[in-house]
This record gives C-alpha cells, structure tokens and sequence, in this order.
C-alpha cells in the first residue's frame, strides 16, 4: 500500500486563512451565534464571466481548490472529491421562496441548477478541464471524512497519483433561522473566546472551504502524510474510548504515541461531553487543540481541523489561539482529529509528520 | 475478467411497483408508470406527467411501523421500504454479525418536507421536528436505522442522476479492499415541487410520455423511487454460502467538463465512464450483451450518450433500451433501480423494450431495442449521467 | 424603441449579474451570445422567463429563443410586435 501525503491546502474560513505563509497569527474574534467567512478578493482567482453565477459556496470552493492547486504546482488532477452537508443551501432557499412566492411561476434556472449537491465539484472540473473521477459526499459531519475514505483508497492502491479533496459548506439565511428555533444554533451571541466554555445549548453556526491534494508522492511542499479515515454513524458515548483505542491498534498505535489531540468540540453543553471522555481520558496529558471558536460549527468544520493538523505538522507549531494546554511544544509526529455533531457521524483522522 | 463483487439480495419501489417482483412483471408487460401528477400539492397538476409511487406517507409509515410524530421525508420512507426488501431477500438475520456498511444516494433529501413547511417553521413549532430531515445525509440515518446498523460506516452520495450508481460503485470498491464485509448500496428520491419545477425552468421536461432515443422527443418524466442492492465480499459468500443473484464487475466515473448541466455533444464523459468500466471489468466492448441506457428523453442526453455509444461499441452496439419509459427518470435513485432491472435481465435473460420509440434519430442509425426479447446474458451494461458532467457506468455478469 | 432597448439593456445586465457591464458597452447589433457578451444557454432560459414575465411572450421550444436573442435590436422587434403586456 502506499503512503498518502497531504501535498498542499487551500482554506478560506472565519479567519484570514487563504494566505498558505501565513498561520494564524492574527485571529478575527466574533461575538455572535452565526459568524461568516473571510473572503479572499475572487476576481483575483475568477474570471468575471465565470464568477458571476457562482454562488457564494462555489466561490470558497474554486478559491480554495486554486490554492491548492497552485501550491501542488498542478494543473490538473486526477480526481476531484468533495464533501458538503448542506451543498449550496442559498440557491436552495432561493429557489424553494421562489417557487412559494410565485405560486410555481416565472422561476429561473439559475439557483435550481445551483443547489445541486455536486455543483462545486463540477464546477471546478469544469474550470481546469479535468475528466477524471468526480464525487460528492453529502452526510452531514463526516462528508468530508466519507471523501478523504474514497481518496485514501485510490491512492493507496495507485489508481491515482494527485485527488483534490475539500469540504465546502456556505451559511444560508433561512436555514440560520429555522436552526435557531429548533436551539442547533445559540440564542445567544456569545464571544468566540467564550464559545467553547459557554456551558449553553447549540453552536455558533459558520462556513467555509478547506481543500487539499492528497498524493501517493510526496514533494517539497508537503505537509504531513495521512495516515488513516475512519468514521462511525452512530457510537454510544460508553463505546467511544473502546472503538478509539481499537482504531489506534490497527494502525499499531497506542494513545501515548498520539502527540496533539485536535477535538471538533463547539461550545454545545449536550453534545461536547464525547470529547471530555477523551480530553480527560487518556489524553489529559496530551497537548490539546481546538478550533471551533475559530471557524464556526457547520457539516465540514472538520476539514478545517484537518486543515489545522496539517499546518502543526509542517511548521510544527501551534498557535496560541487553538492550544487548550501547554504540554509540548515541538516535536509533533502524530495528530489524532476526532470530531462529531449532536453525537452522530463521528470521525477519527491521523495524521503523521512527513 | 475480474471476478467481481456479489450482489446477494436486491429491494425495490418506484412507478412501476412496489417490491422486485411487481417491477419485473411490469417490464415484461410493457406496462409504464407515468401519468399526470395526482398526489403532489403543486399547480402543474394534472399537466406534467411524472411516474409516482402508488402509497401515501400515512401508507408508508404504517409499513415501516413508525408512530406519528416520526419526521420521515418520503425519500427516507421510500429508501427504508427499499432497504429492508434488499436485506430481506439477501437473507440476512443478524446485520451486526459482519462489519456491514450503508452507502445512499439522494438528491432532494427532505425537500418534500422543507417545500412544505418552511414559512411555516417560522410560525408554529408543530412540524419543527422536520428541520433536522431536511440535509441529505438524513434520509440514510434513518435507513441505517431501519436496518440497525451501527457504529459503522455509513454515508451518501449526491452527484445529481448518477447518484446510486456511485453509491454502488463505492460500495464495490469498499468490498473489493476489505473495508467492510458487507455493504448496501442504493438511492432513494421522491418527488417534490422543487425538483419538477426545477427541470420544468430547465425546459427539458416532455409534456407527454418520454421517447428515449426518439427522433422526435420532447423531453424527459421525472418519477419517484428507491431501490438497494446487498454486495458482500467473496469470503462472506463462501462461509455463508450465499446464494449470488449477479455480479459488480466493472464501474467507472468520469466528468465531461463541459457544461453545468448539459452533455457535451460527443459525449466525452460517458465514452470515458463506459471505457474505465470495461477495463475495470476486463471486458472488450464486444463481451457486453445488454446496454440499459441511461436515455432520458431528453434531445441533449440521448444525442450525447448515443454517440458516446458509437464511440465505444462501433458499428456493433448490443441491443440497447432506457427503461426511463416505465419509471420516468428518478434523479439520484436511477442507478439503482436500473441496477436492479439489469440483475433481473441477467438472471432471466430477458432484454426490456424502450417503450414510446418510433423514429430513428437523424444524427445516426442507433436503434433502441423496442420489444421483449429473449437472448442468453452474462453482462449488462448500464450508463447513469448527471448534471455537473458526472457521467458513470457500471457492468454486471451473471 | 429605444427604451425598449434600453431597458432590456439593464434587465440583462442585473438578472444576468453581467457586473462588469455597464449598459452603453452593448451595442444595439452586438450578438448577446458566443462571442459578443458571451451568453450561454442557461442564460437563454433566464431570458425566456423575463419575456414571459414582463412581456407576456410564452415560448415552448428554448431554440426559439436562439433566433429572437441574437442581439438587443432583433429581441426590441419581437418584443415590441408579439408582447402582451
């Protein structure tokens, strides 16, 4: 089997990430309970006439995969695989009050095309020419994990040799709404430095595109070789640390050996004590990271985690603004990502220093 | 040629019957289910011509036993029903005995839901709970549910008309690398106002019954449907001694990159699907006995995919008929469904008509398959294609 | 007329989000598609809905449109001989 090597990034998320020289080293910090992404200018990744359809969604996912790309120093690719929870959600609301505003009369194509869940994937093979394999995982938090399972397979069995992979989620107004009725989102506006402490119910819902070139080559520009994807649809908090250490044992690892810990916690009182079992477990004396405060909650959030455990990797450092402990400070071999949202869909990820 | 990955049980719902053996007799009866729209709350009705599903939701939940207040969406009551009929025929008692996977497709999830509500979401908390139904992924949890899988890889494909045919490649290939033992693979999608009024600002909707391959063809019938097929592995066969109905062989994926959402007119992404799956498959063009085309109906697909046909097969294409005549085409579910009705040709080498064809089409001399006909099969090919350029097939063997 | 045409100027240019346009850069005889603005034929379809909606002018078949959008001077003549409202 071959290695898999994260080759290069491309991220834009509620902080100024779409800068690869630049780590978070100023952070954006919100006071609210839906906060947005920082846009990157797209007329400088998109031509005019390209972009001028592009929903908000598929913007942040051409940008990011740009990046990528242009990191990687490639222009085509062999495969293009995304995940999206949710796809272009504001072409989906678009179409859906356009259809009950008008009583089914005089609708436009325009959002209807949009709000298919494949539209960003198409999009950017459309823009660089690329007829290679093209998928869309859309499963709420794991579809980006689903697309990292998908791309790990070809490249360990060399069906291919360069695969973008990114997660794309776009916030959108009335979905924002109806998750604030139902308290998925915080009533209350709350600091990010807060967030995580907060102690209330539901998240702070945010967006973002976080895309990578995973490679069976690696080259200079790499930032750390993924070891393995595995994900759970449902797991019992009781069955948490078992199926964790089990997933360590396949790939010959013990919790000691994991060197930073990334948690996909979000500030949920409900929901965030999956990751205290772990956080005061068996990696209590582990260097801990989080990034929710950062980036929002959203059905991709974990590609930002990713995102976040490939740049520890490469610069071996840790911003001051993810690190919940100081237990280490250099020397980081291998990153263990383990996210999930409302207690479904969980993922672990490892990472290792390349 | 590969051996490939068993397919060991099949479930299936749409226009033209609720389970396996209802779809098959109406395929051999020529008998199509599409008719003007009667059970969706939409103006177009009883002018747009679609292929429903006969049962209502109240129907469908007292099937699947769910009490009232459950927060369904029809996609996810129509991939259950499909599911459990596929797991059912495969035989299968004890689902936590192997590490057994869920690989769904859906391209309008809870959209028939969200249509519904959504002013009134905002108004009044009594169907609040369909909030949660809404994304894509949610119909599969449910179906996991129904099934009881649990703690295990279970996930979604949406990739617009080619949906359940990805899903099922993915499967495939989570089988063949020792992944999972045992996975089931399918789509579901029903019909909402958002998808027929969708395809109607798009023009391509036909305002009678579809013509695959017609030279004078208006345009496509969407329709409602789930189906699911049970792969597993070849050490899961043997132990169990298994009863296999046909095989995974071949399967490929390519994007025409041509347009958001049409074909390009030499059909680039369907050739290129078509030639990974025959080399997956270790097959020439030549060893296919049966083509279920993808064959919308719609003036770009048909043109496109009949070339790509051309391209790939030459002067000899194998008989070759779309049975989007029977279902309408059923968006991220066709896949699958057209998965099930090529098992069903294998096993019973029996080749559908393409209802509704009259006229060759001019830009060449492909002419589908129109009656029922007996021939010996050992595989069948089948193209599904979507917008974005996402073109895949796959190739089944006895 | 030549409201006529300058109002389907501005029509196309926010409902096509052409942003970059400003109005006096189409010429009346300019071809709206291909190589003059570089429409499309998902913006065919934007465009048969704004004639039905503001025009009262139903076309079934979108090659219709091909012929009556070749440029802002041709889509005045129709519209001004076939509108309904």
């Amino acid at each position: 089997m071959e290695k898999v090597y994260i080759n290069s990034i491309g991220s834009i998320s509620a902080q100024k990430t779409f800068d690869n020289n630049d780590f978070l080293e100023e952070i954006t910090t919100y006071e609210d309970n839906i906060i947005p992404v920082i846009e990157p200018n797209y007329k400088d990744f998109i031509p005019p006439a390209a972009a001028r359809r592009m929903a908000k969604g598929i913007k942040m996912g051409v940008v990011a995969s740009k990046i990528a790309l242009e990191e990687a120093n490639l222009t085509d690719i062999d495969a293009i695989i995304t995940g999206t929870g949710m796809g272009c959600v504001r072409d989906s609301e678009k179409f859906v009050t356009a259809i009950l505003d008008n009583n089914e009369q005089f609708l436009t194509p325009t959002s209807f095309i949009q709000s298919t869940h494949n539209t960003v994937a198409g999009q950017i093979a459309l823009g660089i020419g690329c007829k290679g394999y093209n998928f869309t995982y859309v499963h709420s938090s794991v579809s980006f994990e689903s697309a990292l399972i998908d791309a790990l397979m070809q490249l360990e069995l060399k069906e291919a040799e360069n695969i973008l992979v990114g997660g794309v989620d776009e916030s959108g107004e009335h979905t924002n709404a109806i998750h604030k009725l139902i308290q998925h989102i915080k009533p209350e506006k709350i600091n990010s430095n807060e967030l995580l402490n907060s102690k209330t119910a539901g998240a702070v819902f945010g967006e973002g595109a976080n895309f990578f070139v995973l490679s069976n080559k690696k080259q200079d520009s790499s930032y750390a070789q993924v070891l393995g994807v595995k994900t759970f649809n449902t797991l019992a908090i009781s069955d948490l640390l078992a199926n964790l250490e089990a997933y360590l044992k396949e790939n010959n690892l013990s919790a000691t050996d994991i060197d930073v810990l990334i948690s996909g916690n979000n500030g949920d009182i409900d929901y965030d004590n999956y990751y205290t079992e772990l956080t005061n477990g068996p990696f209590k004396n582990t260097q801990q990271v989080v990034y929710k405060h950062l980036s929002g909650e959203f059905n991709t959030a974990s590609a930002f985690g990713f995102w976040l455990g490939a740049k520890i990797l490469k610069t071996q450092q840790i911003p001051s603004a993810v690190a919940i402990n100081t237990i280490k400070t250099k020397g980081f071999e291998i990153v263990l990502l383990y996210n999930q949202y409302r207690g479904k869909n969980h993922s672990f990820t490892l990472l290792r220093r390349c | 040629m590969s051996t490939g990955v068993a397919i060991t049980g099949m479930g299936i719902i749409s226009a033209i019957g609720n389970n396996v053996a209802e779809n098959y007799s109406s395929l051999l009866e020529g008998r199509t289910g599409i008719s003007h729209i009667s059970k969706i709350d939409t103006v177009h009705k009883g002018s747009i011509m679609v292929g429903e599903i006969e049962f209502t939701n109240a129907e469908l939940e007292a099937k699947l036993g769910l009490s009232t207040n459950n927060n369904y969406s029809r996609t996810a009551l129509l991939g259950a029903i499909a599911a459990k009929e596929a797991i059912a025929d495969a035989k299968i008692t004890n689902i936590k005995a192997y590490r057994t996977g869920l690989i769904s497709s859906t391209s309008v999830g809870g959209m028939d839901m969200t249509e519904k509500f959504y002013y009134d979401y905002l108004e009044s908390e009594d169907n609040r709970r369909y909030i949660e139904g809404h994304h894509a992924g949610d119909s599969t949890e449910k179906i996991a549910e129904q099934l009881g899988i649990d703690q295990s890889l279970v996930t979604t494909i949406s990739t617009a008309c080619s949906s359940a045919a990805n899903a099922i490649m993915f499967g495939a290939r989570l089988i063949k690398t020792g992944k999972l033992d045992r996975v089931i693979v399918g789509g579901a999608d029903c019909l909402s106002k958002f998808t027929i009024n969708g395809f109607k600002t798009l023009m391509i909707l036909s305002d009678s019954y579809n013509t695959p391959f017609d030279e004078n063809r208006k345009g496509l019938n969407l329709g409602e449907a789930a189906a699911y097929l049970v792969l597993e592995s070849e050490f899961l066969v043997k132990k169990e001694k298994k009863k296999v109905l046909g095989y995974v062989v071949g399967y490929g994926n390519a994007n025409d990159a041509y347009h958001q959402t049409a074909s390009s007119e030499n059909g680039d992404g369907a050739t290129l699907a078509m030639e990974k799956a025959l080399a997956v498959a270790g097959l020439e063009p030549k060893d296919i006995d049966y083509i279920n085309a993808h064959g919308t109906a719609t003036g770009n697909n048909d043109l496109s995919e009949g070339r790509a046909l051309i391209r790939v097969f030459g002067e000899d294409v194998p008989e070759f008929s779309s049975t989007k005549a029977y279902t309408g085409h059923t968006l991220a579910a066709a896949g699958a469904i057209e998965a099930v009705y090529a098992i069903l040709s294998l096993q019973n080498n029996i080749i559908y008509p393409n209802l509704n064809f009259k006229t060759p089409m001019k830009e060449f001399s492909l002419i589908p398959q129109t009656t029922l006909k007996e021939k010996a099969l050992n595989t069948v090919l089948s193209n599904s294609l979507g917008f974005g350029g996402n073109c895949s097939t796959l190739i089944f063997s006895k | 007329m030549s409201d006529l045409k300058q109002e389907l100027k501005e029509k196309i240019i926010t409902q096509l989000n052409l942003e970059d346009i400003a109005i006096d850069e189409i010429a009346d005889n300019d071809s709206l598609f291909g190589d003059g603005l570089g429409l499309d034929s998902i913006d065919a379809l934007e465009l048969i809905v704004m004639l039905d909606k503001d025009y009262g002018i139903k076309l079934t078949d979108p090659k219709e449109g091909k012929k009556i959008f070749e440029s802002i001077e041709v889509m005045a003549n129709y519209i001004a001989q076939h509108r309904t409202k």
